[in-house]
């Protein structure tokens, strides 16, 4: 299968991502500058982390303008595996592919540690291969990870099954503690209703290999290949 | 033509660097200063034939752009003062 990597300017983990899906799992991946206007046949997408156009006025308020972004959207409206990554997550959420919005972390402090999240959904294209309730030991590195929305599209993004990963301490426990930037009920990431373009703040791609210190974050990448090869959540074309 | 746009978190929304703000005013001795809300603040400078169109441009830019409907309002403020180059 083959990933589409956009590249914006400001992004810095799109070498991680495309490093994880080319050189770990063995699969075709794409850098794609944000000024292309497709996505050259990919069967997923990866909006990756970093800061894109300096996260100026407001993280990914710039960046879902650039021209890739309607091709990004026309391929998660047709039912296109889409992860959006910390900074990519911030794009998605500003694009409204994803529901709420982020604030700056309560504690004012970039948050750059190992976390642990509990997989609470696993009929998502990036989850299937986890066995529900499995926590990931993965990184965070935000300073605007702070996950909100207005009441109501709380109550139906819980209702809905949508938060798909919570920030948990090592023994599974949502605690306040284990939340390391304030966000509404410890989310730490999101999918969309048709549950086909997912969101989070921690970084997959950055342990996706033992030597990075843990490789609990490739499932999400394995789960998508087996997603896309079954034919579960290939985008329509 | 002048338009000016504050945009503001809603009340709503927990504001943390407003109460890092105001909790450093108290430790300056402003334990009046109760409150602080944090906004940003926009000045766009407009070719328009008035000031209900400078107006209905500078509410078109801030729903589109500047502010984020899902955390922050904004306020629009319109100004026809000359520019340096027209005063007389």
């Amino acid at each position: 299968m083959k990933f589409a990597i956009v590249v914006f300017p400001g992004s810095n983990c799109d070498h991680d991502a495309h490093y994880a899906a080319e050189h770990v799992l063995g699969q075709q991946a794409e850098l794609i500058w944000h000024k292309d206007t497709s996505l050259r046949g990919a069967d997923a997408v990866v909006l990756p982390g970093g800061f894109a156009h300096g996260d100026y006025l407001r993280t990914g308020a710039i960046a879902r303008f650039s021209p890739i972004m309607q091709e990004v959207r026309r391929f998660a409206d047709a039912g296109g595996p889409v992860l959006g990554i910390c900074n990519g997550f911030q794009v998605l959420l500003e694009a409204g592919l994803l529901p709420g919005a982020m604030l700056r972390n309560a504690s004012l402090h970039f948050h750059c540690e190992h976390v642990h999240v509990k997989v609470e959904q696993t009929d998502t294209p990036f989850t299937l291969m986890c066995p529900s309730g499995r926590l990931l030991k993965i990184p965070v590195a935000h300073g605007e990870g702070n996950y909100y929305a207005e009441a109501e599209v709380l109550v139906r993004v819980e209702k809905n099954r949508q938060v798909v990963f919570r920030y948990v301490d090592s023994s599974g426990q949502r605690t306040a503690e284990a939340n390391p930037n304030g966000s509404l009920n410890n989310i730490a990431g999101i999918c969309n209703e048709g549950r086909n373009v997912v969101g989070l703040m921690p970084h997959p791609e950055r342990a996706c290999e033992l030597a990075l210190g843990s490789a609990d974050g490739l499932v999400l990448f394995e789960s998508v290949v087996k997603a896309v090869t079954e034919g579960a959540f290939a985008a329509s074309r | 033509m002048r338009a000016r746009v504050f945009v503001t978190l809603k009340p709503s929304v927990f504001d943390p660097q407003g109460t890092t703000v105001a909790e450093a005013l108290h430790t300056l001795g402003y334990p009046s200063i109760r409150d602080v809300r944090q906004g940003k603040y926009f000045e766009l400078e407009i070719d328009a034939a008035s000031a209900e169109e400078a107006r209905r441009l500078a509410a078109e830019a801030a729903d589109r752009l500047l502010a984020n409907p899902v955390i922050e309002s904004y306020r629009i403020e319109v100004e026809a003062a000359a520019r340096p180059e027209m005063v007389r």
